[in-house]
C-alpha cells in the first residue's frame, strides 16, 4: 500500500467526460497541494484551489484550463519526485487539460480527432492545401495561373472573389458554432458562473499580458521571473513568443477584416498598396506571427522534461507549425504578388488558411477558448471571495 | 582512486568548505565567495532533495520599522524580543539573540538582491503577515534562486556527499573526510563552515533524550539530517549547547510518512476538536490559544501520552473551520462507530464526548477571536471555542508527534566560531543554521525564526571566515 492511498481520489462527481485516471491524479495532487499552499503566489490555479475543499471533475477541468504549464510550481515543490508523494502539478493538469479538449469538442463524434491530433492537423491542413491548389490548377487556364496580374482585383483574376469569400464564410460559420457549443459544454461542466463585466475585463487583462505565465501573479508585465528552465534558471521567452503569436494572429485577423470593409464598404479591391492599412497590419502581424511561432517551437523543445506533457506534443507542434505556414505563405504572397508566381503562391496561401481554419475547433487553438473562460471564472471567484 | 569527476575537487586547495547546502550554508558560501574566496559546498542529499530542511520552510521572521511590499505594519525589535523571550522562557544566549533580531532587518533585501523572490502573505499562513516575509513558492524556490546565484559567482556544489570525519586538533581544522562517488576523499581547506543541520532523522539519537517514545515519532523534516557532522564536532571537543530533547515538534497526522512529510502532514483541527489519548481521555486544553500560537506545543503533548498517539475528534460543523489536510478524516455517523474505527474503547469515547458536550456553554463560537466559550467544570478545561460535538457525521484524525528539527547543537560566539570545551573558540571552524540554533532557541518556537538564525549566522560565518583570510 502506498502512503498516499489514504488520499481520497474516488467518490467525486464523475460525469465521465474526462479520463478517470487523469482526473483522479489531479484530485490526489490537489489534496496534497491544498494542505501545503506554498505555491499560491505563482498563478491563478492555487488561489482557485484554496477556494475548494473537495474537487469534482468539473473542478479538475477548470484548474487544468487555468494552468499555463509554466512549471514554476514543479521546481518549487517539496513533494516533487523523488519524494514519495510524487507531486507534479503541471503534468497532472496537462493530461487533464488535453483530455478536456476532446470532452467539449463539437460535434462530439469528432472528439476523437484530439487523440492523434498532430497527425490529424497535419493531414487536415495538407488536404486543404492540396484541394485548393489542385482545384485551381484544374479550373484555371495555365496562362492565367502563371500570368502576371497587376492592379486592383489582381487576385480575383485567379480566383473569383465570391468563391474566395464564400469558402471561409462557410468555414467560419461552422467554426463559430463549434466554439459556442464547446464553450457551453465547458461552462456547464465546470459549473462556472457569470459574475459580470468586471470579470471579463480582468480576463482580458490577464490574457493581454499573459499574467499567469510570469511565475509571479503580482509582477508587472515582464518583471516576473518567467517560466523556469529547470530549477536553475527562468526566462520570459515563452511568454514573449506566445504574445507575439497571439498579437500577430490578431493583427492578421484585423488585416482581413479591414480588407473586407475596403471591399464591401468602399468598393476597393485587393491587392492594396504596401502602405495601406490592410497590408501594414498583415505584414506586421505576419512577421511577428512567424517570429512568435518559431520561438514557441524552440521553447517547446527546451521545456523541462518533467513539465512537458509528451502526449500533447503532437498537437502543440502541429498547431504551431501550421500557424507559421499561414503567416509565412501570406508574407510570401506579398513578396511575389507582382510576379508570375502570384497564382501558385495565392493558391498555397489560401489552401493553408482554409485547412487551418477548418480544423480550428479540433486543434490546440481551443486552449485559448477554455483558458479565457477559466480566467473569467477565476476573476469572478476572486472577487466574490 | 580519483577520477575525472573527483580529481578537480580533491586537487583544489579550497579557501572555504561549507558542509551543508541549505539556507545557512548557501548564505555563508555566497558571502565568502563575494569576498573573493574559493568555496566548495558539500550536501549529503542528492541534488533533487538538496538543502536540508530549507525545502520545507516558507518564510523568515523579519524585524522592520515600516510596512514593506510583502509585510504589513511594523515589527519592532522590542516586540520581536518579547516574542522570543516568551517562547524560549529566557533559555537563550541574549547576546546572540540580539544580533539575530537586529541583523534580520537587512536579511530580506540581501536575499532579494541575490534572486530570492518574496510574496504577500495570502491564505493558510497562520496570520504572520506583519512578522514574516514569505518566499514566493516556498523554501525550495528560495533555495533554487540562491543556489543559482551561488553557481553564477563560481561556487562549486557536490551532492550525495557525506562528511565522515573532521580532523580537528586544538580547535584547528586540517582536513575533512568525505564519502563521495563511492570513494572516501580527504579534502583540505583553510576554513571550515559547518551548516549541516540537526539530528532529527536519527531516531536512536532522539531516543537518548526521549527514551523509547522516540520510536513512535514521525520526522517531518528531511531524512538527511542525521546529525553526523554534529556528532563528529562533539566527539572532537566542541562544546554542546541546548537540551537533547528540545526540538520543533508539532502534532501531525499519524498516517504521514515516517520521514519528510513536511507542512502537508499537519492537522489544524485541534482548536475546534477534542483530543483524546488512547485511553479515550482528554489531556489538555485544546482551545488555549489561537492555533498558530499553540501549533508547536502539541507535538510535545502527544509525545507525553501513552504510545505517543492521540485522536482529534470533531463534528461536521467543526470540520469546516480549518484548512483541509492531506489525509481524509476517518468518518462515522456515531461517536461509538468512529471510536471503533480509531481503535478506541467506544463506551469510554462516547462518555468523554458526552461529558464534554454537557460542559459546553450555549451559543455559537467565534473562531476569529479568543471567544471565551469555556467549558464549565471540566478537567482539563477547554477555554475557548467549546461547542458540542453533536452533529454527525463525526470525523477523526489520528495524531503523532512530528519532529521538524532539533535544537541541541554546538556553542558559538558572535563571530559564528565554534566554541571548544572550556569556552575557547576554534581557530578556523564556524557553524551556522540548525547545528547552532540551540544557542538562541533553548526551547519553544517562533515561526520563521529558524530561517532567520540560519541566514544571519550563515552570513556572519561566511564573512568571518573570509576575514580571517584577509578577504
Amino acid at each position: 500500500m502506498s502512503l498516499t492511498d489514504n488520499i481520497e481520489t474516488d467518490g467525486f462527481d464523475l460525469k465521465a467526460l474526462l479520463d478517470p485516471e487523469a482526473a483522479g491524479e489531479v484530485i490526489r495532487v490537489m489534496q496534497i497541494c491544498n494542505a501545503c499552499r506554498y505555491c499560491e503566489g505563482f498563478c491563478a490555479v492555487f488561489p482557485a484551489m484554496t477556494r475548494r475543499r473537495q474537487f469534482d471533475e468539473g473542478d479538475v477541468s477548470y484548474l487544468a484550463n487555468l494552468c499555463h504549464n509554466c512549471g514554476a510550481c514543479y521546481h518549487a515543490c517539496q513533494y516533487a519526485p523523488p519524494h514519495e508523494f510524487g507531486v507534479n502539478v503541471p503534468q497532472a493538469l496537462a493530461a487533464a487539460r488535453n483530455d478536456s479538449y476532446a470532452a467539449y469538442a463539437w460535434p462530439a463524434p469528432l472528439a476523437g480527432l484530439f487523440r492523434r491530433n498532430g497527425l490529424f492537423v497535419t493531414l487536415g491542413v495538407s488536404a486543404g492545401l492540396a484541394l485548393t491548389v489542385g482545384l485551381m490548377l484544374a479550373m484555371i487556364a495555365p496562362q492565367l495561373f502563371w500570368g502576371i496580374h497587376l492592379g486592383e482585383g489582381a487576385f480575383y483574376r485567379i480566383m473569383p472573389h465570391t468563391m474566395m469569400a464564400a469558402v471561409p464564410l462557410a468555414i467560419s460559420a461552422f467554426v463559430l458554432v463549434s466554439f459556442i457549443m464547446g464553450w457551453r459544454r465547458y461552462w456547464n461542466h465546470t459549473g462556472a458562473k457569470w459574475g459580470g463585466f468586471p470579470d471579463l475585463v480582468d480576463a482580458v487583462k490577464a490574457s493581454a499580458t499573459l499574467r499567469h505565465l510570469g511565475g509571479d501573479t503580482s509582477s508587472r508585465i515582464f518583471s516576473g521571473p518567467g517560466c523556469p528552465t529547470g530549477d536553475d534558471g527562468s526566462s520570459n521567452a515563452r511568454r514573449i513568443y506566445h504574445q507575439l503569436t497571439m498579437y500577430g494572429f490578431l493583427l492578421c485577423f484585423a488585416a482581413t477584416s479591414v480588407g473586407t470593409i475596403y471591399h464591401y464598404g468602399f468598393g476597393r479591391e485587393a491587392p492594396y498598396g504596401y502602405f495601406e492599412l490592410p497590408v501594414v497590419l498583415g505584414t506586421v502581424g505576419g512577421i511577428i506571427l512567424c517570429i512568435g511561432t518559431a520561438g514557441l517551437f524552440v521553447e517547446k523543445r527546451r521545456l523541462h522534461t518533467a513539465v512537458r506533457h509528451n502526449e500533447g506534443l503532437g498537437m502543440d507542434y502541429a498547431f504551431i507549425v501550421s500557424l507559421f505556414f499561414v503567416s509565412f505563405t501570406g508574407l510570401l504572397l506579398l513578396v511575389v504578388r507582382e510576379t508570375s508566381f502570384m497564382g501558385v503562391t495565392l493558391a498555397i496561401h489560401l489552401g493553408v488558411v482554409y485547412g487551418f481554419f477548418l480544423i480550428l475547433p479540433f486543434s490546440k487553438f481551443v486552449h485559448g477558448l477554455y483558458r479565457f473562460a477559466a480566467l473569467i471564472a477565476s476573476a469572478g471567484e476572486a472577487r466574490r471571495s | 582512486m580519483p577520477n575525472e569527476i573527483t580529481s578537480p575537487i580533491i586537487e583544489k586547495s579550497w579557501d572555504i568548505i561549507v558542509i551543508g547546502g541549505g539556507n545557512s550554508g548557501v548564505c555563508a558560501a555566497i558571502t565568502a565567495a563575494e569576498r573573493g574566496c574559493s568555496v566548495l559546498v558539500i550536501d549529503s542529499a542528492p541534488r533533487d532533495m538538496r538543502g536540508g530542511n530549507t525545502r520545507h520552510t516558507r518564510n523568515l521572521r523579519v524585524m522592520h520599522d515600516e510596512p514593506t511590499d510583502v509585510m504589513t505594519g511594523r515589527y519592532s525589535f522590542e516586540e520581536y524580543w518579547e516574542d522570543l523571550m516568551r517562547v524560549t522562557k529566557g533559555v537563550t544566549n541574549e547576546h546572540l539573540a540580539e544580533i539575530t533580531l537586529k541583523s534580520s532587518q537587512t536579511l530580506m533585501n540581501w536575499l532579494g538582491e541575490r534572486g530570492v523572490r518574496f510574496q504577500a502573505a495570502l491564505s493558510g499562513t497562520l496570520n504572520l503577515s506583519h512578522t514574516n516575509a514569505f518566499f514566493l513558492g516556498g523554501g525550495r524556490a528560495m533555495l533554487n534562486a540562491l543556489c543559482r546565484h551561488a553557481e553564477t559567482i563560481g561556487i562549486t556544489f557536490i551532492y550525495d556527499a557525506e562528511v565522515t570525519d573532521i580532523e580537528l586538533e586544538n580547535g584547528f581544522c586540517e582536513a575533512i573526510d568525505v564519502e563521495w562517488q563511492g570513494q572516501v576523499l580527504q579534502l583540505n581547506c583553510k576554513q571550515l563552515i559547518t551548516a549541516a543541520g540537526g539530528f532529527e532523522a536519527d531516531l536512536d539519537w532522539l531516543a537518548e533524550g526521549w527514551g523509547d517514545a522516540a520510536k513512535n515519532f514521525l520526522v517531518r523534516g528531511t531524512p538527511y539530517n542525521k546529525g553526523k557532522v554534529l556528532r563528529v564536532l562533539l566527539d572532537r571537543g566542541a562544546q554542546p549547547v541546548g537540551a537533547l530533547d528540545q526540538c520543533h515538534a508539532v502534532a501531525i497526522d499519524a498516517r504521514a510518512p515516517k520521514y519528510d512529510g513536511g507542512i502537508a502532514s499537519r492537522v489544524d483541527a485541534v482548536p475546534f476538536a477534542i483530543v483524546l489519548n488512547k485511553n479515550a481521555e482528554r489531556f489538555y486544553d485544546e482551545g488555549e490559544d489561537f492555533w498558530p500560537k499553540r501549533y508547536a506545543i502539541w507535538g510535545r503533548l502527544v509525545a507525553g501520552q501513552p504510545d505517543q498517539i492521540a485522536y482529534a475528534i470533531i463534528d461536521s460543523d467543526g470540520v469546516k473551520r480549518f484548512m483541509p489536510s492531506v489525509f481524509t478524516a476517518i468518518t462515522d455517523n456515531s461517536i461509538e462507530g468512529l471510536a471503533n474505527q480509531l481503535g478506541l474503547n467506544p463506551k469510554l469515547a462516547k462518555k468523554t464526548v458526552d461529558v464534554f458536550n454537557a460542559a459546553c456553554p450555549d451559543g455559537p463560537i467565534n473562531q476569529m477571536s479568543l471567544d471565551g466559550k469555556a467549558t464549565n467544570g471540566l478537567t482539563p478545561e477547554k477555554t475557548n471555542w467549546s461547542a458540542p460535538i453533536s452533529k454527525p457525521p463525526f470525523y477523526g484524525y489520528p495524531l503523532r508527534p512530528g519532529i521538524t528539527f532539533t535544537y541541541m547543537g554546538v556553542a558559538v560566539n558572535d563571530r559564528a566560531q565554534v566554541l571548544m570545551q572550556g569556552g575557547k573558540p576554534a581557530a578556523n571552524l564556524f557553524a551556522a543554521g540548525e547545528i547552532m540554533a540551540g544557542n538562541i532557541l533553548g526551547q519553544g518556537y517562533l515561526g520563521g525564526v529558524g530561517m532567520t538564525i540560519g541566514g544571519v549566522f550563515g552570513r556572519i560565518a561566511g564573512a568571518e571566515a573570509a576575514r580571517v583570510l584577509n578577504r
